[in-house]
């Protein structure tokens, strides 16, 4: 079970509201992902609903029960911090032993688990390891195996790969993934990286500055986003947002055009352009145009990687019409 | 310090510094050993000759050696005990966020920066003095008759002042360790389920024992030759109660002239330090390590 729903939680700091009344259900076994620019509130969000800051007002119940005022071990929810947190003087198996002995679980219960969670997560010859003896991968894993034995109600993780070189942090987030689909039990997941967001969640929750701009599964997001803002922040590289004229022709104060729908041609296309730098990443590359006469910001155009264009080149760009959206002058999709 | 070339390199850069300080050490202390087998008193200058062991035997045989080597202990061990016990309780208190808390931490130092003498003679006159001291006055407030700290109590007030000097120190290291602990490790303790004093007995305690084991060593070293606050409030008195090494080796070889005794107290002191010293390496001294 691990049912959450927050009820018109806020949150300040001081003077400082971080969190606006705020609701939100998250549903028992889904994957949820908090997702935000920097300083958005996705971190207080979470520490919130783990219990580590106070609420100012609102409720937050878990599984229907009222858990606004139970301290944080109460609430059934295990935490991975991006720091990892491990306990430094304890071994790998003292670590993950920790929430068991707190709790007084029996010797054998608690070995069964640990034995469980190290064969799981391949910790099983670190197990008499110093944290400080362990690289970073491993030091997320003791983590997550600290986190698994308690058979916590749901996971928070807050940027848990984000300590992680790329090669590993692709291995992690599919480790992360198994184990969802395995134990079935509620993840919360705060990340910067957009694709991590896109390939792990059920569910992304896209913050700014404390609102919830969107909640929907990642492809809602990606296929209508609700607003310029969403539009911006869902989809690497970003979409172009181009005003004025253009836009006005669509009936729209401001049009998106995702970098990916975009056609590009030497000969003939609707709009003109140069050819900027050039971003090769083998399959494909990202253009980034000048002189389109829409806005003075470069458009990006993801492009073939045998596209044989290079800086300065004349090209013309044709969006697919269907994958246009448009934007009211709120800003708010039409 | 990895390579060898940067061992050696570390090696020749500070042998300037070893020297000196060997060189600074070795002849004080040559002349003390050799003082220390000479019968050599000030009141007979002139009649200087070598007597071989005598000096020890005397020294050691004497009843107020024992009694100075007790109270030497009971000295360090008492102050080191309230002060790291006391520092660490002071350092959770001043580490809680309050109003004020830079003026009471400066508060809290204070004391550190008060000559041994001066903090002594407070002491001994301001507080414990039987007729004026505010502890007499607090008593007879309360009805009771005043206690005569210095003369019923020495050693035990002696090790009250000399702690309520270093007790700062402690606090002050510990606390400076206690503000390097990772916040989220407290908090994921928190979430582990594990109570305040849960927290504090596996998560902060273990993070603080090097830091204890800075404190204790760099005590020892001090504590071993306190001498100032002995001087000024008991004079060793009554009889040897409050007398510890260093105050019986004064005693010897300036009060007594008996600069060849005196030495071998110096030499004897010497040992027991290195004894006490290798004592709380073996015990403590990996924690120094990793
Ligand atoms: N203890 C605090 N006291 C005052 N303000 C705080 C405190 N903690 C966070 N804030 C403020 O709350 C806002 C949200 O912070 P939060 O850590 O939740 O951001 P975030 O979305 O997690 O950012 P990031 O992606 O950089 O981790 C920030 O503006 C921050 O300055
Ligand atoms: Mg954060």
């Amino acid at each position: 079970m691990g049912r959450i729903t927050l009820d018109k939680v806020t949150k300040s700091f001081g003077e400082v509201n971080v969190i606006p009344p705020l609701d939100l259900t998250i549903e028992d076994g889904e994957f949820v992902v908090f997702v935000g620019p920097s300083g958005c509130g996705k971190s207080t969000l979470l520490r919130l609903i783990a219990g580590l800051e106070d609420v100012s007002s609102g409720q937050i119940r878990i599984d229907g029960k009222d858990a606004t005022d139970m301290p944080p071990a109460k609430r059934g929810l295990a935490m991975v911090f991006q720091s990892y947190a491990l306990y430094p003087h304890m071994s790998v198996r003292k670590n993950i032993a920790f929430p068991m002995k707190m709790a007084g679980l029996p010797q054998d219960e608690q070995d069964r688990r640990i034995n469980a969670a190290a064969s799981a997560l391949n910790l099983t010859a670190y197990l008499d390891r110093r944290p400080g003896q362990l690289s970073g991968g491993q030091r997320q894993r003791v983590a997550i195996g600290r986190a698994i034995v308690r058979e916590p109600s749901a996971f928070l993780f807050d940027e848990p790969l984000s300590n992680l070189d790329a090669a590993l942090r692709v291995g992690m987030r599919l480790e992360i993934m198994e184990l969802h689909k395995r134990l079935d039990t509620t993840m919360i997941y705060v990340t910067h990286d957009q694709v991590e967001a896109m390939t792990m969640a059920d569910k992304i929750v896209v913050l700014q500055a404390g609102y919830i701009e969107q909640v929907g599964s990642p492809l809602e997001l990606y296929h209508s986003p609700r607003n310029e803002f969403v539009a911006g922040f869902i989809g690497s590289p970003k979409m172009n947002l181009l005003r004025g004229e253009v836009a006005a022709q669509h009936g729209a104060a401001t049009i998106g055009v995702r970098p990916e729908h975009l056609a590009v041609s030497t000969s003939e296309g609707q709009w003109p352009a140069r050819v900027g730098v050039a971003e090769h990443l083998g399959s494909d590359t990202f253009l980034h145009v000048h002189d389109h006469g829409f806005n003075d910001a470069p458009m990006t155009v993801r492009v073939d990687g045998e596209m044989p264009v290079k800086h300065g080149d004349r090209i013309f760009l044709t969006p697919d019409p269907s994958k246009i959206h448009r934007f009211d002058k709120q800003g708010l999709r039409i | 310090m990895a390579t060898k070339a940067s061992r050696a390199a570390a090696r020749v850069m500070i042998s300037p510094a070893v020297l000196l300080l060997l060189g600074w050490m070795i002849v004080p202390l040559a002349l003390t050993l050799y003082f220390s087998f000479l019968r050599y008193n000030l009141l007979m200058p002139g009649m200087e000759e070598f007597t071989g062991w005598d000096n020890y035997s005397y020294f050691l045989s004497d009843p107020a050696f024992t009694a100075a080597l007790t109270n030497t202990l009971l000295l360090v061990g008492g102050v080191l005990l309230i002060t790291t016990v006391g520092g660490v309780l002071l350092g959770l208190l001043l580490d809680q966020p309050f109003w004020g808390q830079g003026i009471v931490r400066i508060l809290v130092i204070a004391p550190f920066f008060v000559m041994p003498t001066v903090s002594a003679l407070v002491w001994k006159n301001m507080f414990m003095n039987p007729v004026n001291g505010l502890f007499a006055h607090a008593f007879k407030a309360l009805g009771l008759a005043p206690y005569d700290f210095l003369s019923q109590a020495p050693l035990l007030s002696i090790i009250g002042i000399v702690s309520w000097q270093w007790l700062p120190f402690a606090t002050l290291i510990l606390l400076t360790a206690l503000q390097s602990l990772d916040q989220d490790q407290l908090e994921a303790a928190e979430m582990d389920g594990a109570s305040a004093l849960s927290r504090f007995w596996y998560i902060m305690l273990p993070h603080l024992a090097r830091s204890i084991t800075v404190v204790i060593l760099i005590q020892t070293i001090f504590l071993l030759s306190v001498f100032a606050e002995i001087l000024v409030t008991t004079n060793g008195g009554p009889g040897t109660a409050s007398t510890n090494l260093t105050y019986l080796i004064y005693m010897q070889s300036l009060l007594q002239f008996d600069v060849g005794m005196g030495s071998a107290g110096g030499v004897v002191a010497i040992i027991l330090a290195n004894i006490v010293a290798i004592f709380l390496m073996r015990m403590i001294g990996k924690n120094l390590e990793a």
